[in-house]
């Protein structure tokens, strides 16, 4: 499976980690390439302050609530088990990089390698599912 | 004859995607032949734990459910 994480926020990096996690329990090899705002979610900090878009602020407070009381994993506990199971592969769009001055020492230790379009499409190719989060 | 299970998971209050998570960890601690019981009660975990099962090519032996709780017997088989 091969994913572009191109959101940051807190509900759709749930959908790309949660549908990530489930694929590497499920034995599959899986490809996270991050850019846009899902690339500042990479920085050391970043996903514990994911939030919900402006149309859903409103929710943000009670939806984070309402995770804790369901014992929920957290989104970087999600990417850790990833990571846990050999897997997973991390990769950084270089370009956002450069558009959002992050520099790569800023980034998670989880994080594999910085890379372009080229090898996310190389990667894409030979892949079962793909999909743009 | 019913199967007898080696041991069991409680994934009770637990939902997708942490009992086919926490399904997968115990399976890769158990061996081959061993039954595992995974109770849980979210509604999606009878579809994701025969998924599962079916991906990593372990046997289902029985699913039950009473009320909303449901009792999958998985078999490592491999």
């Amino acid at each position: 499976m091969a994913i572009i994480v191109h959101s940051g926020t807190l509900d759709r990096l749930y959908c790309a980690f949660i549908l990530g996690s489930t694929a590497t329990t499920m034995d599959m090899e899986t490809h996270l390439y991050f850019t846009f705002w899902g690339l500042n979610m990479l920085v050391k900090g970043g996903l514990e302050k994911a939030g919900l878009p402006a149309t859903y602020k409103h929710m943000e407070e009670q939806m984070k609530k309402k995770l804790k009381e369901m014992n929920y994993p957290t989104l970087y506990d999600l990417l850790k088990r990833m990571k846990a199971s050999g897997l997973l592969k991390i990769y950084a769009c270089s370009p956002t990089m450069e558009m959002f001055g992050v520099k790569k020492e800023a980034f998670i230790p989880e994080v594999d390698e910085i890379a372009g379009a080229t090898a996310f499409l190389d990667i894409a190719s030979d892949a079962d599912i793909t999909l743009l989060i | 004859m019913k199967a007898k299970p080696d041991r069991t998971l409680d994934c009770l209050g637990l939902y997708c995607p942490e009992p086919i998570y926490r399904t997968r960890m115990e399976l890769d601690n158990m061996k081959i032949g061993e039954i595992l019981e995974v109770l849980a009660d979210d509604p999606a975990a009878e579809a994701d734990i025969k998924s599962l099962a079916k991906r990593l090519e372990q046997e289902i032996v029985s699913v039950r459910k009473d009320e909303n709780t449901y009792r999958i017997l998985v078999k490592k088989v491999k």
